[in-house]
């Protein structure tokens, strides 16, 4: 009747879901949002998320077998931090930049801290904070979509050499005769010169921007999707968006052409990117259901009050570091009630 | 149901609103429930509607001494002694204790160790069976529990030896005396049955409907309970109908349908769908004037107590994929699972065997490990292998899926990682880990397949030790 019986221990039912199966749905949920910016910005944003993704997952492979945990790379979180980096750099980024910020994702984000599950904060997030701080012309030099011949040549500054100054880009994007371009990003125009682009070209992407931040469109549905099966906590982009609406409206309301408006907050810069993908990364947010919301609502608020008062034009990537930082705080406060006590 | 009970303010006890919806929300209302918990997948259909059989007798029954919490009994026979089907075989040691009765006309062949579900032989009666008896219990004596005084009816419950059989196993007759200077008021029927695969109470509700109301009444009238609730979850919509249909109308009994999510069928659970009230940590149901009892003891009790009977019987559920016949069996306590088995038929892809349901229930070690008076079902499990990938432990990678699912609202992704650190001491201290009754919740949903609940009770083991 029986070869072998077997002894277990109960739950003897598991639910189907893993988490590989989790991170490589995320892949899946990344990837139109990564063709899109391949279509908008040609080959130099094809090598740059291919860099990015590669550089991580090496760097994954190598911190593994060192500190002996195994093969590591099979969980795919390797994957969706270098892919997030990637998407969230200037289509014209030198790649040994890019290799860097890779490096550094998961170097110090990540396997400084004990690899997937033991870290703090975002490892995209953490390589993109500190390309910021150290390639501070190459972060903010944009280049625009749709150039004509971008399938046949690259932006000039992607193939600078290693420890080099970029390649610089102006001569070659005038060479292009693109009308209305100013090299400024919808955020920075909105900020400095108080022009704020139209609800439709923020919503398609066809401005200048990050690889894979510019159509909030796409990655809303991108967001939705996974949300919709399950894989990512709505509760927390929608609590950043809401965050973020909550503290943007009363300006808007009170000088309309000073202060940017709230669906013009929504759908520019990195915040619908960061909103749907970053700062619901499971690992980095709180883990009680109140937490998130909490985490998220002060993720959306503190983006908005550094675009409007502070010296840079977009501020996702640090409130979400510091809500990563404060995650742990927000869980230990939100502890629900126990069944049968006060 | 919705009416609270006024006379429940007994100390120490935390009203909480009632799982209802008020105002417009209660055109979206459904059956009231719990917090958190899971729904896997049923299985029910295996067996839903396969009503109770009776199989031919084992050739031996081996009859564990100790099948109930609390002291072992005590033989009164000797090896050699020829017995009749529903003769007592040994008696209770004390109070929480109850005695055994011999579920079938034959002989005794040994008094000594035997096996058991948890691994380590313990005491037990072998009986050995004479084939061409008839299955008719002749063992009894006519009484009406209806015109017995609580105590006598107290007494008679340990006479028949009933333990808790929903897997509780938990002497009913102690159950029915609340605290000193409590009182109980309500008696709720716990008829949810949330485990996967098991329908045994399902049809028990249906087919020994009669016996069922009369346990109802002997136990209001032992426990003094004001009024009765038979808790349904809604998937069995149909019993919940056959209930109210024959349920009388001058008494104060009803059926309730609650929410089909597991574990509803945990007693706190329960409660706190069917009262809005929860049962405050380190306490007993008693203690908020509520006694919780399964359909299957009070259609037992309804059965036996009329006749001085005692419990030889009982109905599970063999299911599980690879059964070949699964269904529902009126089974003696004693039988081996492997002639069970031997008589539903199990395909060559079987791989464990679980006593109870596959939330909570254990796999046995032995194929001779006899049923018990608390075993509700017998589930066979395909052989691991088939799912051996989904099985690698990744770390918590902080999901808050256990949060979500924890009936208990406990922080199993915490305590899990205290655990792994062997922190015990701040598990049970801050994190609540004496609250966790192992109902699976948390390792079922955990997408890094960490054993949580395992964690936790190993965890809990050591933390008693610790303490003795
Ligand atoms: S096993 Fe314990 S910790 Fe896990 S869900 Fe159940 S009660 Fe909560
Ligand atoms: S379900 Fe598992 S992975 Fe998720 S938080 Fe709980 S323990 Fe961690």
């Amino acid at each position: 009747m029986f070869k072998d019986i077997e002894i277990r221990t109960s739950p003897h039912l598991k639910r189907a879901m893993s988490v590989d199966r989790i991170m490589r749905t995320v892949v899946l949920a990344l990837l139109p949002i990564a063709a899109f910016a391949v279509w908008q910005f040609g080959l130099s944003v094809l090598l740059l998320l291919l860099t990015t993704t590669g550089v991580a997952v090496a760097t994954e492979w190598f911190f593994a077998r060192q500190s002996g945990r195994g093969n590591t790379v099979a969980d795919w979180s390797a994957v969706i931090s270098g892919l997030l980096l990637g998407l969230t750099l200037p289509p014209g980024f030198p790649l040994w930049m890019a290799a860097v910020a890779a490096f550094v994702a998961i170097a110090l984000g990540k396997a400084l801290f004990g690899g997937l599950g033991y870290n703090v904060m975002n490892p995209a997030l953490v390589g993109r904070a500190f390309v910021q701080a150290a390639f501070p012309v190459a972060i903010t030099t944009w280049t625009p979509a749709f150039a004509p011949g971008r399938f046949a040549e690259l932006i000039p500054s992607t193939l600078t050499l290693p420890f080099m100054q970029p390649i610089p880009v102006a001569d070659w994007v005038a060479g292009l005769h693109m009308d209305g371009w100013t090299g400024a990003t919808p955020l920075a125009l909105q900020k400095f010169q108080h022009i704020e682009t139209p609800l439709g070209d923020t919503l398609t992407g066809l401005i200048a921007g990050s690889a894979g931040e510019t159509s909030a469109l796409l990655i809303l549905i991108c967001g939705l999707w996974l949300a919709w099966q399950r894989m990512l906590d709505w509760r927390i982009p929608a609590s950043v968006m809401a965050g973020a609406v909550l503290v943007a409206t009363p300006f808007w309301l009170l000088d309309p052409v000073l202060y940017p408006s709230p669906w013009f907050v929504l759908c520019s810069g990195g915040l619908m990117l960061a909103a749907w993908f970053m700062a619901s990364d499971m690992v980095a947010s709180p883990v009680t259901a109140r937490g998130v919301i909490v985490y998220g609502l002060f993720i959306g608020a503190l983006t908005v009050i550094i675009r409007l008062f502070g010296g840079l034009p977009e501020g996702v990537m640090y409130a979400i570091l510091l809500g990563n930082a404060i995650g742990p705080l927000i869980s230990s406060w939100t502890q629900p009630r126990v069944y049968g006590s006060k | 149901m919705q009416e609270q009970t006024a006379v429940l303010d007994s100390s120490g006890r935390f009203p909480v609103e009632p799982r209802s919806s008020k105002g417009l929300f209660s055109l979206f209302q459904r059956a009231p429930t719990f917090d958190h918990g899971i729904h896997p997948l049923e299985h029910k259909e295996l067996t839903a509607d396969k009503p109770i059989r009776r199989l031919p007798f084992a050739p031996e029954l081996i009859i564990p001494l100790s099948q109930h919490k609390g002291k072992p009994a005590i033989p009164l026979v000797k090896v050699g002694q020829e017995v009749v089907r529903g003769e007592p075989i040994a008696q209770a040691d004390g109070f929480v204790s109850v005695p055994m009765h011999a579920p079938a006309t034959g002989v005794i062949r040994k008094i000594g160790l035997g096996p058991t579900a948890e691994g380590p032989k313990a005491p037990a009666i072998f009986l050995k069976v004479y084939l061409a008896a008839g299955q008719q219990v002749l063992y009894d004596q006519e009484q009406d529990p209806e015109q017995m005084e609580p105590e006598a009816i107290i007494a008679a419950v340990q006479a028949a030896g009933l333990v808790g059989l929903g897997g509780g196993a938990f002497p009913s007759h102690v159950k029915m005396i609340p605290p000193a200077g409590k009182a109980i008021e309500t008696l709720v029927v716990n008829g949810c049955e949330c485990e996967p695969y098991l329908t045994c109470d399902h049809r028990i509700m249906l087919e020994q409907t009669e016996s069922l109301i009369r346990g109802i009444r002997i136990a209001m009238r032992a426990t003094g309970a004001k009024r009765a609730i038979i808790g349904v979850e809604d998937n069995k919509l149909d019993a919940v109908a056959h209930l109210r249909a024959r349920l009388p109308q001058h008494l104060p009994i009803t059926a309730e349908a609650v929410q089909t999510k597991y574990p509803q069928g945990a007693e706190k659970m329960l409660i706190r769908s069917l009262l809005g009230l929860e049962v405050p940590a380190g306490h007993l149901t008693s203690d908020i004037g509520v006694a919780v009892f399964n359909v299957g003891t009070l259609a037992q009790m309804g059965d036996l107590l009329p006749k001085s009977r005692g419990l030889i019987e009982r109905v599970i559920t063999v299911s599980g994929l690879p059964v070949e016949r699964p269904g529902n069996f009126m089974v003696p306590i004693g039988t081996p699972v492997r002639f069970l088995l031997e008589q539903v038929g199990v395909k060559p892809n079987a791989g464990g065997v679980i006593l109870g349901g596959p939330m909570m229930g254990m796999t046995v070690a032995s194929l001779d490990v006899p049923i018990t008076k608390s075993v509700s079902g017998v589930v066979v499990l395909e052989a691991e292998d088939e799912n051996a990938a989904r099985k690698q432990v990744y770390p918590c990678i902080k999901c808050g899926e256990c949060l979500n699912a924890c009936p208990i609202s406990l922080n199993p992704s915490m305590l899990g990682e205290l655990a792994q650190a062997r922190d015990y001491v701040t598990m049970s201290a801050d994190y609540h880990l004496d609250q966790c009754f192992e109902c699976g919740c948390c390792a079922y949903v955990c997408p890094s397949n960490i054993p949580l609940t395992q964690y936790f009770r190993i965890s809990k083991a050591i933390n008693r030790k610790r303490k003795q």
